[in-house]
């Protein structure tokens, strides 16, 4: 792609757009530079039509500690700072119909576990942690996590955490239901590319079109839900990967999905 | 005549306007009007035609007005001209008219997508009046039609600001009529044509001129129209088709006579 980042490394293959936040010294930290190039990167994966499947990751021992507080002083203006910032790139997690993963490789503190939050799915293992650490310098939990939050896990346990903010351990996020898989730590990047390639060799119009409605689900009315999910259905219905998926089932062998 | 502009066809008696200038988002110059305002007058005198649909492609209802065109006016050219006078020909069209709209609809595409009767929108659509950012203000009816669609408030905020409104938004405010998805924007406005094009023509047709007095005229003089309109249909085949389908428990068959 000859398009070079500073504070994240892009990497694509087999379907898979790879973007690992690299400030390792810093436990992946976002900084201005780091919030636009992660948006710039997303943009880039979404364009990319041989990219199927969408993984965050961390560079180094964490995930990602958050917004760094060496950027923060008595000056800044938390709302233009979130408004310029954060939410192009939460935007386009939401806005590509692309799965995103969130590959959890340690530690996902304050707008880094929001950024684990927005994704469409959270791989971890036994010792990541969760922690919501706004609440601890006296803000509130930002970069649409009150609205993730509640969609994951519901509205007395979002509350809990968002106020209490206990750490969550890996196992415990699986039992909450925030992640889907705790990974064996001998074996993480084999069960990632595993879970990662399986998304990106499944029909990705038809998990563009359940991404695309699911959230919406959550705050429309039952008519209007049935009539889109109606469209959603003609629109898989079109696509090539329905057919082959009826013919493979025809000709009882696996299908070979395109994403088309 | 033909046309440069634009693309037109009649498909199982719904007119379609496919604004035709892609590499330019469909900019509106004031041949594409003149060219859109004619196709309609035609399908409006057409029998075979009961309703019509105008649409854009995929990344465009229509972007604007054609700047380059405009950049060079004065007032006194534009007032000899009267450039957007030619829009209110529009107003004058009998049968309805559906836009189906993806992509943008800014500026002088919004103000076409308003001239018409109901809008159809894909979910990523955008909505404005971006004119406030180039030193000017809509000048096709935008300040009008969107106002009697939505209220003075939010009219003037969206106008005032220039920014791009979505489709939900512009649903909600009551600016335009359904959001559906983006891929199905013409599937689903054929569709509602489909369930217009079965009525009554003559009602319709009744309807809609009533309808345009509502918010114009004092209301004993709309309710007056109303009535004569009523009457009216008594005199229409479709009147006794309806009525007899009605009694007789069966679809009626529309024939707009």
């Amino acid at each position: 792609m000859g398009t070079s980042f500073q504070t994240i490394i892009y990497e694509e293959a087999k379907g898979v757009a790879t973007i690992k936040l690299n400030r390792p010294s810093a436990y992946n930290a976002f900084t201005e530079g780091m919030n636009y190039e992660v948006t710039r990167a997303l943009k880039q994966a979404n364009k990319d039509p041989n990219v199927r499947c969408i993984v965050f990751t961390g560079e180094g021992k964490a995930f990602c500690s958050g917004q760094d507080l060496q950027g923060v002083d008595e000056s800044t203006n938390h709302a233009t700072f979130l408004r310029n910032r954060y939410h192009p790139m939460l935007k386009a997690i939401k806005e590509t119909p692309k799965p995103v993963v969130a590959a959890v490789n340690g530690t996902a503190a304050g707008a880094g576990m929001s950024l684990a939050l927005a994704c469409d799915f959270r791989l971890v293992h036994s010792n990541v942690k969760f922690v919501s650490a706004f609440m601890s310098i006296g803000l509130i939990p930002d970069s649409g996590f009150i609205y993730n939050l509640p969609r994951l896990v519901g509205y007395a346990k979002a509350m809990e955490i968002a106020v209490l903010g206990k750490p969550i351990t890996g196992k415990e996020a699986f039992e909450l239901g925030l992640a889907t898989e705790v990974v064996d730590f001998e074996e993480w990047n084999e069960k990632v590319d595993a879970f990662t390639s399986q998304l990106a060799n499944m029909p990705t119009k038809a998990i563009a079109l359940v991404k695309r409605y699911m959230m919406d689900s959550m705050h429309s009315p039952y008519e209007d839900m049935l009539d889109k999910e109606a469209q959603a259905q003609r629109i898989a219905g079109l696509s090539n990967d329905h057919q082959e998926g009826m013919q493979a089932f025809k000709e009882k062998r696996q299908p070979n999905f395109q994403g088309k | 005549m033909s046309n440069t502009y634009i693309e037109s066809y009649v498909e199982d008696q719904i007119g379609v306007i496919q604004l035709n200038r892609p590499d330019v988002l469909n900019a509106l110059n004031r041949q594409m009007i003149g060219e859109i305002v004619e196709k309609l007058e035609k399908y409006d005198e057409d029998d075979n035609v009961r309703v019509i649909i105008m649409k854009g492609n995929a990344r465009a209802f229509a972007a604007g007005a054609d700047i380059e065109e405009m950049i060079d006016e004065t007032p006194l050219t534009m007032e000899l001209q009267d450039p957007f006078a030619v829009w209110d020909r529009i107003t004058l069209i009998n049968k309805p008219i559906i836009a189906a709209v993806n992509g943008v609809a800014l500026g002088g595409g919004f103000e076409l997508a308003l001239h018409c009767d109901l809008i159809v929108s894909g979910e990523s659509a955008k909505f404005g009046f971006p004119e406030v950012k180039l030193g000017v203000m809509p000048g096709a009816g935008g300040t009008q039609l969107l106002t009697k669609a939505i209220g003075k408030r939010k009219a003037l905020e969206w106008i005032w600001l220039g920014e791009q409104m979505s489709a939900q938004e512009a649903m909600n405010l009551g600016a335009i009529n359904r959001v559906v998805a983006d891929e199905l924007v013409v599937e689903e406005t054929f569709r509602l044509a489909n369930q217009l094009k079965n009525q009554a023509p003559i009602s319709l047709r009744l309807i809609k001129e009533a309808v345009k007095v509502a918010d114009e005229t004092p209301l004993m003089d709309g309710m007056k129209l109303e009535r004569k309109n009523f009457y009216l249909t008594f005199a229409s085949d479709d009147q006794k088709e309806g009525m007899k389908a009605f009694t007789e428990k069966r679809s009626p068959s529309f024939k707009g006579v």
